[in-house]
């Protein structure tokens, strides 16, 4: 099997990393990288328990190959918490608005989904920062979650989506990319 | 949130805190056995599983994938001689001379790598004789069908279940209460019906993985997502001769486990693979097809039942018949058909009662332990025959449920008093949620609109006496760690007992931590994290845990301060004295104890406090009649109320809103518990439309995401409205009983009758799907 060098932005900080074109971007993170808020839970685009973010779009990372993330930025739930241009500032454990309502909401149960439903809640955000139910309850139709229901995670999307600014595209971002 | 965090939660109990594991889980830093590392050192093991569902094995030949570059050994029932189970041991780890369902393993690989071990799996060749197969679970319990397991005569088994040698009965469970026969007479209705459920699959969105490590001093250790460590280091130390004190399981987060992650399914695998690599750890992980059909399942079931009753509408008599479709092996099923026939009527009280319930050896999916133990199998039909009766004497459904459910005090069907419970409350509760008795418009003139309402009860279905136990000791600043053995599956376990430990304790939620992950080599022992027991048994475990803490620091206090016991309590992490009105705040007392007057010697040390928990009052059934003084330790009961659409185009059905109540005791964390009803709808709902699918030889057709489809997040209900009702049990912690399997029991009756009232149409047999309606449509 050859192998590859890539280079890829994780959460911000740049890696070069040799991997074999048939590892997953999921393996890379979870082997490579030791990353392991992405789960596992399949292994074929089914429950997206493994979604992270390739430039800024939620992707199931166990379809996708390591070396097709050459150049570019993945953003995983370890990254949730810490990107600087997330609102996070008054929370001084740093959390996103998404994970403190999760919180608040009792939103987790196992919480193997969760870092999965995160992200692609988080990008639902990005692109509309004030969803309807109904377009919370569409962008997450591909993160199965077997304990909650649902009906907390989107109670905490939207709480999420009120908490944010109405102003500056009402992005999570605060403007400052 | 975080000011909650840092709030000091004092007196808990009753409170909804944040879930004590809730910051991990939002962060992605909680860890699941497939998180943890291992170093270079790993291994990884697949499985050679049988092509097919009843077969003769003739030979194995290994050779080919011991040649392959990478393959580290292969392991066959000749290496492993040994039988495990829980309550029937029969299940061979590796089929040695037959097989028995497709998927069940007859050997295993060890190899560098995840790939190289599922090339080499390919090249273990086994040769079959393949035999005649049996899946329907009342064909297989005939005399002439083609039996499975011929020595079952000579398998141990537990002393409470009866396994028929001979045939393919593995459990027959007998209940004879009065005489229906002289009954039917009196009846002016009665409805009989045969209700089919087929198995379905409990899919935790985390598949099972375990790792095990055997040191080649003898030590052995398997990690593992687990409901039952010590379980698993019972059955496996048994099974594979390991001393107890040898084998260590730990357990760290399980992503989900609804009955599938207790008792062994798939972990003594990579216990007799790490055997064959000592001193290398041996990663084995299910893949989403195995967790389909390689772990197991919920039993089928055929139930045949016929109820009655008088003009009046007064339950008179019940015959019933349960057939589960065990599956191949029946270590944990036998007790799922014996607590579905202690439990065969449902919560109603009826006088006259004959019921058999077996469990059935069937060449398909090993049945086990999934949420509910039985009882939304039973439900399933008996819900819908109580509406047929209703309706046939003219009687709302709803009333006549409140007529005729069991109420405290009721000797109910096995001889036993029915404990203090108010199903009649959860039954109203429901009714005025869903807005009973008015009719409301369809969204589109396609669509027809209904309601149903369906009741439960279920008890711990367990051996007489499960025990819990805890340690609660004190850190220098008076942070508290809470050791137990329960694991918490997302339920919130961790969270509850923190916040019972607090209370006992006097100190803030926030002191509290709990020891994890469960490691049977430090955390003290626990029969399984099962049978919704935890916050019931745990929980008393960890009560008496803190109050022996709490005592020993008072008598330090009370010794120092020379004051009476009794005039002090512990208030907010400070002794406090009600008489002098002195204060003593917990930090470092609990460790270094108190010095005498100008530090002439010291009272105390650290604080460490233990506690048990173990019921000791459950009595024997008798054989013939499954009468006895007490069957079980109590039951908790529910009602749910549904309200949806059939899309008379499609046969699609719209669940709109579910009402749930259920009579928890006490809620120890409300929150926690809107949380269990609402998820148990979801799942419950979701069951009503999942079947593991197989051709006619037993061949899986549906074990994917993509084509066994589980509820997602446009298919949960607008609205699920819950309700809580506390009615204290007697031995429960504050009074508090367990209700995390309760909440998914009636939801598919409930679905049913609802669709009953949209269209008129009764369906017998799960899954509902839509194909199914819009055909009766026709």
């Amino acid at each position: 099997m050859a192998n590859h060098t890539i280079s890829v932005t994780v959460n911000g900080g740049k890696e070069y990393l040799d991997v074999p074109s048939n590892m997953t971007l999921l393996q890379m993170l979870r082997e490579k990288l030791a990353l392991t808020g992405t789960k596992n839970g399949c292994a074929a685009g089914e429950c997206g328990a493994c979604t992270v973010l390739v430039d800024g779009e939620p992707v199931n990372s166990c379809m996708m190959l390591a070396v097709e993330a050459d150049g570019c930025e993945v953003t995983t739930v370890e990254g949730l918490a810490h990107r600087e241009t997330l609102r996070v500032s008054e929370n001084p454990k740093g959390l996103s608005a998404l994970q403190e309502a999760f919180v608040e909401h009792n939103a987790v149960q196992c919480g193997f989904c969760t870092p999965g439903v995160l992200i692609s809640a988080h990008a639902l955000l990005e692109r509309n920062p004030h969803p309807t139910d109904d377009e919370v309850r569409e962008a997450l139709v591909g993160n199965l979650c077997r304990c909650t229901g649902y009906l907390r995670i989107v109670e905490a999307v939207q709480a999420a989506a009120k908490a944010a600014p109405e102003t500056g595209a009402g992005s999570l971002e605060g403007g400052a990319q | 949130m975080t000011a909650i965090r840092m709030a000091s939660t004092t007196d808990p109990v009753g409170k909804s805190v944040p879930r004590i594991d809730v910051y991990e889980k939002v962060t992605g830093a909680a860890v699941f056995a497939d998180d943890m590392q291992f170093g270079p050192g790993l291994y990884y093991g697949r499985l050679v599983r049988s092509p097919h569902a009843h077969a003769l094995i003739k030979h194995i030949d290994a050779s080919k994938a011991l040649e392959l570059p990478g393959v580290k050994a292969v392991v066959t029932g000749a290496d492993v001689n040994a039988r495990i189970g829980l309550y029937l041991i029969d299940r061979p780890v590796f089929a040695t001379d037959r097989v028995r369902v497709v998927g069940e393993p007859v050997a295993g690989v060890v190899a560098t790598s995840e790939a190289v071990a599922e090339q080499a799996v390919r090249l273990v060749e086994v040769e079959y004789e393949e035999l005649p197969a049996v899946f329907d679970p009342v064909e297989a319990a005939r005399p002439d069908a083609p039996l499975l397991h011929p020595d079952l005569g000579e398998y141990e088994v537990a002393n409470f279940i009866f396994p028929e040698p001979g045939t393919n009965i593995s459990e027959h469970f007998k209940l004879r209460k009065g005489d229906p026969a002289s009954a039917w007479p009196q009846c002016t209705a009665i409805v009989e019906g045969t209700f089919r459920l087929p198995q379905i699959q409990h899919v935790p969105i985390e598949p099972h993985v375990a790792v095990a490590l055997w040191e080649t001093a003898g030590g052995v250790t398997l990690w593992t997502c687990s409901q039952s460590p010590f379980a698993q280091r019972d059955l496996i130390s048994q099974s594979l001769g390991i001393p107890h004190g040898n084998l260590r399981v730990v357990s760290p987060y399980v992503g989900g486990g609804f009955g599938g992650k207790a008792g062994v399914s798939m972990e003594v695998y990579a216990v007799v693979l790490a055997r064959a690599v000592k001193g290398h750890p041996v990663k084995v992980r299910m893949t989403r097809e195995e967790e389909f059909i390689g772990t197991t399942t919920r039993q089928s079931l055929v139930a045949h039942t016929k109820i009655g009753c008088d003009a009046e509408g007064n339950l008179l008599a019940m015959e019933t018949e349960y057939y589960f479709g065990g599956g191949a092996y029946n270590d944990y099923g036998v007790n799922i058909a014996r607590a579905a026939g202690y439990s065969c009527t449902g919560p109603y009280r009826i006088p006259n009662v004959k019921g058999d319930s077996y469990c059935v050896y069937t060449n398909r999916p090993i049945g086990s332990a999934m949420r509910g133990f039985g009882m939304p199998e039973i439900h399933w039909g008996i819900e819908q025959i109580m509406d047929q009766l209703a309706e046939k004497i003219g009687m709302d459904p709803a009333e006549f449920r409140r007529r005729n459910c069991v109420k405290a005090g009721d000797t109910i069907l096995t001889g036993m008093e029915m404990p203090a419970v108010d199903l009649v409350a959860c039954i109203d509760k429901v009714a005025e949620a869903i807005g009973w008795g008015q009719d409301e418009e369809p969204s589109a003139p396609h669509k027809r609109r209904g309601k149903g309402v369906a009741i439960m009860w279920k008890a711990p279905a367990m051996p007489p006496n499960p025990g819990s136990s805890a340690i609660v000791r004190f850190n220098e600043d008076a942070t508290v760690n809470v050791e137990i053995g329960a694991q918490d599956l997302g339920q919130g376990a961790f969270t509850v007992v923190a916040q019972m430990a607090a209370q006992v304790l006097g100190v803030p939620y926030e002191w509290v931590r709990i020891s994890v992950p469960v490691d049977t080599k430090y955390s003290p022992y626990e029969w399984q994290t099962v049978a919704s027991r935890i916050t019931w048994s745990t929980g008393n475990a960890v009560k008496a845990a803190a109050q022996d803490a709490r005592r020993q620091i008072l008598e330090i206090v009370a010794e120092h301060w020379g004051e009476d016991i009794k005039d002090l309590d512990i208030k907010d992490g400070k002794v406090v004295s009600f008489k002098s009105e002195r204060e003593q705040p917990l930090q470092n007392m609990v460790v270094y104890g108190l010095p005498n007057e100008n530090f002439e010697g010291w009272k105390g040390g650290p604080i460490v406090g233990q506690g048990h928990f173990m019921p000791t009052y459950v009595t024997n059934l008798d054989f013939e009649t499954g009468q006895g003084t007490r069957a079980v330790v109590h039951y908790t009961v529910g009602a749910q109320a549904v309200d949806l659409e059939v899309d008379t185009e499609t046969g699609q059905v719209e669940v709109l809103k579910i009402a749930s109540a259920y009579d928890v005791g006490k809620a120890i964390n409300p929150d926690l518990v809107m949380a269990q009803i609402e998820g148990g709808a979801v799942h419950g709902m979701s069951s009503a439309f999942e079947a593991l699918r197989f051709d006619e030889s037993g061949q899986p057709l549906n074990p994917s995401l993509v084509d066994y489809r589980i509820a997602t997040s446009v298919d949960a209900p607008q609205e699920i409205h819950g309700d809580i009702v506390e009615t204290p049990l007697e031995d429960g912690p504050w009074g508090a009983r367990g209700v995390g399997e309760h909440v998914m029991v009636q939801t598919a009756p409930a679905i049913a009758n609802a669709i009953n009232d949209a269209l008129g149409i009764r369906f017998n047999d799960l899954p509902l799907s839509a194909e199914k309606i819009f055909l009766a449509l026709e």
